[in-house]
């Protein structure tokens, strides 16, 4: 753990020195606003209309028509989004040849990996930040039901840092920062969606292919359960992302 | 201080480095010379666990740079090759960075920071974007990284490149300070610097070490014939004719001057005194008489082009 805390500072000052947190932040900030307005916006076009008939009324829920489809909206736009801030991390040291700096300064790999990606979560986590003012807003006009929003946020935390670690690792095998954009985002794509294919696939594979994927686990946050499974499949997940991005990592240490 | 032994890389099928091994003492200053690609990188690089060896072993005051590579990193400040450095960040913000990642505790950063930039004389660039930079100053904040937390070895992967001639005599003369109490080990292609800054030189070439001395050394083991620079006026023929029967010269060779001649003649002999004497007696008029000394880029010219080169 040598060096934790002073490659997380630097890593924050770096993503922070750099414009490409500030437009990647904008844009997120611009689309999730988007989809909030819109969805708050339809839901009470439904209210009034509810007005006139009791049977649609019954049918009007904060929960399923605001929130899921935030929360949802939020995933989506994170798994664009986070490749574009992850994908420095690793690459561009190699590519500008700080990584000699770094990796002769008495640093352990544990400390680096762990700093970087930490330093990742921290962003991430003042993105999701950005988000809560929508949900003021909502308590402003109506009761929304906060614990079901706790929840959503723990799940958007807990997804987001999963597609941290992997985007550190995609960092971690090149010095092309594009490569490493394109390797990341693929790989969540392909993990987000991977569940689809559970009727294709037969029942054991099937149901298998929807454990593995990034989209299960996340539904039930979105709707505001907290699971414990759902928590430990994201733990586990970022567990061995962070872990084979050491081993990357070391891999110089033998690699003749 | 630092030992290797046997070291051996490759880079898939091409070899770096071949079976190199050397030694240096505590307090040494070497100087790792050869053309560009001969290893010198490879071999700096092997030493400050920044990448291992196929095979062999360096160590670095006892310790094996692959098993305890931290403690090894610890003892070593490393000025890397093209000076990689953080080019957002302000020169400050840099050595804070540096200082805490080497260990320097918090209450002595500050203090530590201000003693290097002094050394490096880079105080006036303190608050700027390293980006923003010339090449001399990136090349001093390098080295200014390098001696953050006073390591006792310091290894330098060409250090004055890219620096002015004022600020090269400056760095050279700094060198030479820091080496008085540390082992230091420099690289570079550039002769006359390593003969003035190092006690020892190691001659590197595709990936062998083919010589290592002290610069003075070199000069006389390798320096086969004297040549002798001799300027006189008088009949060409005659001159060289009547020079070539004195005893202990080999050849006289006229050059592209009017009246310069190049005289050969065997090791160990000075023929000067009986150059003059002859020259005098047939009445002819000695402008200049002056032996030439083999210098050290001739030697390493002579070392790295032979198609063989012999192994030390």
């Amino acid at each position: 753990m040598k060096g934790f805390y002073v490659v997380y500072r630097k890593e924050l000052y770096r993503l922070f020195a750099s414009p490409i947190f500030y437009v990647v932040a904008f844009i997120f900030l611009a689309l999730v606003g988007y989809f909030f307005y819109s969805s708050v916006a339809y839901y009470s076009l439904l209210s009034f209309q509810a007005g006139t008939n009791p049977f649609l009324s019954e049918q009007l829920n904060l929960m399923d028509m605001v929130l899921e489809p935030f929360f949802g909206s939020i995933s989506i736009i994170l798994l664009l989004m986070v490749p574009l801030i992850t994908m420095r991390l690793f690459a561009e040291e190699k590519k500008t040849g700080t990584a000699e700096l770094l990796f002769t300064y008495p640093i352990s790999d544990r400390g680096a990996v762990l700093g970087k990606f930490t330093a990742g979560v921290t962003v991430l986590l003042l993105l999701l930040l950005g988000t809560f003012p929508a949900m003021l807003l909502l308590g402003i006009i109506t009761n929304p039901p906060w614990e079901a929003i706790g929840g959503g946020y723990v799940g958007l935390f807990l997804m987001s840092s999963a597609f941290v670690s992997l985007g550190l690792l995609a960092s971690s095998l090149t010095e092309n920062q594009i490569i490493a954009a394109a390797i990341a985002f693929g790989a969540l794509l392909l993990l987000w969606i991977i569940g689809w294919s559970e009727s294709l696939v037969g029942p054991v594979l099937g149901s298998f292919l929807k454990y593995l994927s990034l989209l299960t686990h996340y539904d039930n946050f979105a709707k505001g359960i907290l699971d414990s499974r759902d928590v430990l499949f994201y733990i586990l997940f970022i567990l061995l992302f962070l872990f084979s991005t050491l081993r990357i990592l070391e891999s110089r240490h033998w690699r003749g | 201080m630092i030992e290797v032994e046997n070291l051996t890389k490759f880079y898939g099928p091409v070899p770096a480095l071949r079976h190199v091994s050397f030694t240096v003492e505590q307090g040494e200053t070497v100087g790792f010379l050869g053309p560009n690609g001969a290893g010198k990188t490879t071999t700096l690089r092997i030493l400050t666990c920044f990448m291992p060896p196929t095979s062999g072993i360096a160590r670095v005051a006892g310790l094996d740079c692959q098993l305890n590579s931290l403690e090894v990193r610890a003892k070593i400040g490393y000025l890397p090759e093209n000076v990689p450095l953080y080019s957002e960040m302000t020169t400050r913000r840099f050595l804070e960075f540096a200082a805490t990642a080497k260990g320097v505790t918090r209450s002595r950063t500050k203090q530590e920071i201000e003693r290097v930039m002094q050394i490096c004389a880079i105080t006036p660039v303190a608050s700027r974007t390293i980006g923003h930079l010339s090449k001399g100053y990136r090349q001093r904040i390098g080295i200014a990284q390098a001696l953050l937390n006073d390591p006792p070895i310091l290894i330098l992967d060409e250090p004055t490149i890219g620096l002015d001639p004022t600020q090269i005599v400056e760095i050279r003369a700094l060198i030479k300070d820091l080496g008085a109490e540390r082992t230091i080990i420099l690289s570079s292609h550039i002769l006359p610097e390593v003969s003035q800054i190092c006690q020892r030189i190691l001659i590197i070439n595709n990936g062998q070490i083919i010589a290592t001395d002290t610069p003075a050394n070199l000069i006389t083991q390798l320096q086969d014939n004297l040549q002798v620079h001799l300027e006189v006026e008088g009949p060409r023929s005659e001159i060289i004719e009547k020079l070539g029967g004195v005893p202990g010269v080999l050849t006289v060779q006229p050059t592209k001057g009017e009246s310069t001649y190049v005289i050969e003649c065997e090791r160990g002999q000075d023929v000067r005194s009986e150059v003059a004497r002859t020259v005098v007696e047939h009445g002819w008029q000695l402008r200049e008489l002056k032996l030439q000394d083999l210098s050290l880029e001739e030697i390493f010219m002579q070392l790295v082009t032979d198609e063989e080169p012999e192994e030390k």
